[in-house]
């Protein structure tokens, strides 16, 4: 997808991981900020003046959280930098930290994806299922938190049939805790499913990978403990992207599905 | 002077959250709407809900508060912090309570989110990145070594797909995969941990 459109991502030399939302329990505050503060001041010696640029709503949402809190705070910026010092590193937090989805979306927008597509998904239908952190607390701008429509627009400018109403669009699957609670997490990734199902959808698409990963992955243990049939693939939005642009399978990241969306792997041939 | 009375008179607890707690010194902000309480995602996992845990911080109750396992099923899922009419940073709130109750010792043991939180944690620490198959082996074991087999019975059909698939690799488990400065990510780490301890007020 990066190539079509021709984006070039640098990775953040050494970077680390930012703990997602989950090293809040023994991090505590300073701790896990300065995980994502030491991601962005390598960054800023790397690749000064660049925007930072994370595909994962987890991710994305550490980083920006952590870049707010550090111009917002100055003794939290001074006690970051007391820490980094520690092992060499200053930060200043001054880059901007951006979703994938939005730099798709402002920089590019609808009109110019839509002139790379080689193969329209056509028929297709979708549940665009935005999930909880690409949507809160930061959004993509413009949006509404109860109903964004951008997804929809993306697979409409596809070529694929977003469907309507899906009610369960920003619903949480239960991040983390899918893991930690795996009864309560599948009982609220049964209702996203099941709602695709309700509104016709073929298949669902999000950009988000953990609902990406706990939207697909359960689906057997849902059925074993609810009786159901489930078998709905469950996408990541560059991988549609990647198949409407052209890309064959591989490329388009559709051997990493563990339930095939044959309707792609027919496009993707 | 009456701002000072009372002051003196807000219960003890709440200025230990303000002081200790991440965000802590939004909770006085709350006016009890139950809007957070309606949002959340696994609301009826929770004995005690955002709101009523703001309440029962007002109220001085903590010894429930800090052993309540309600801040342990927050997902993250930020609704409750879009739709506050007051603007309070629920969801840090909530991860700050359950972080002071767990460094104080007083966090639920047997919570399974905690444990998972400390694996993830331990982990990713390390080497600076997480390494899924060594996590999900521990996790297979978080709750014991005989509960542990039959979890990992369960799990392996998707541990298998996810192999298959390529997202977990085998290799992770010899250690391939980790940031070249381990020596000074440790050290920011440490140092980050001492300047947060120290700021630390004592309440008993
Ligand atoms: S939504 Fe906000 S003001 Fe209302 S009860 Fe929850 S924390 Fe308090
Ligand atoms: S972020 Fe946590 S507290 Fe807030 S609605 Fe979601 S699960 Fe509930």
């Amino acid at each position: 997808m990066c190539d079509v459109l021709d984006i070039k991502l640098n990775t953040i030399p050494d970077w680390n991981c930012c703990a997602a939302s989950i090293g809040y329990a023994e991090g505590g505050e300073l701790p896990r900020l300065a995980l994502s503060a030491r991601n962005m001041a390598l960054s800023e010696q790397a690749s000064p003046g660049q925007d930072i640029v994370a595909t994962c709503a987890a991710c994305w949402l550490a980083t920006r959280e952590t870049k707010e809190r550090l111009n917002a705070d100055e003794e939290l910026m001074k006690e970051t930098n007391e820490a980094l010092a520690a092992g060499g590193l200053s930060v200043k937090a001054d880059q901007n930290v951006r979703h994938m989805a939005e730099v798709l979306i402002e920089d590019f927008g609808f009109d110019e994806l839509g002139k790379h597509v080689k193969k329209p998904l056509d028929g297709i239908k979708i549940a665009g299922y935005v999930g909880c952190q690409t949507n809160r607390p930061f959004g993509i701008d413009g949006e509404s938190f109860e109903n964004p429509k951008y997804l929809d627009k993306l697979v409409e400018t596809m070529g694929a049939e977003p469907i309507e109403n899906y009610d369960k669009k920003v619903s949480c699957c239960g991040g983390a805790l899918a893991f930690s609670e795996p009864e309560k997490s599948q009982a609220l990734i049964k209702d996203i499913i099941e709602a695709a199902y309700d509104g016709g959808a073929d298949m669902i698409v999000t950009p988000c990978p953990v609902c990406q990963l706990n939207v697909e992955a359960y689906q057997n243990d849902i059925n074993a403990k609810y009786k159901t049939k489930f078998n709905m693939p469950v996408v990541y939005y560059s991988t549609l992207m990647s198949v409407a642009y052209g890309k064959d399978r591989k490329q388009s990241g559709l051997d990493g599905q563990i339930i095939t969306p044959k309707q792609l792997e027919e496009i993707a041939k | 002077m009456a701002t000072d009375a009372i002051n003196y008179y807000r219960n003890n607890f709440l200025k230990e959250v303000e002081a200790n707690v991440e965000e802590g010194h939004w909770v006085k902000m709350c006016m009890q709407c139950g809007v957070c309480a309606g949002s959340c995602p696994l609301g009826n996992a929770w004995e005690h809900t955002p709101q009523k845990i703001f309440m029962m911080i007002r109220a001085g109750k903590r010894d429930e508060v800090l052993a309540s396992d309600a801040m342990w099923m927050c997902t993250s899922c930020y609704n409750c912090i879009a739709r506050c009419p007051r603007e309070l940073p629920i969801t840090h709130i909530m991860h700050g309570l359950a972080n002071y109750a767990h460094r104080l010792g007083l966090a639920p043991k047997n919570q399974p989110t905690r444990k998972f939180a400390i694996l993830f944690w331990n982990n990713l620490t390390k080497k600076g990145r997480v390494n899924e198959l060594k996590l999900g082996i521990a996790l297979y074991f978080m709750n014991g070594l005989v509960n542990g087999i039959k979890v990992a019975i369960k799990a392996m059909p998707l541990g298998m797909s996810m192999m298959k698939t390529k997202r977990l690799s085998p290799m992770e488990i010899l250690g391939g995969h980790g940031i070249k400065d381990t020596s000074g990510f440790h050290a920011i780490l440490k140092k980050a941990r001492e300047i947060e301890d120290a700021k630390m007020t004592k309440f008993d």
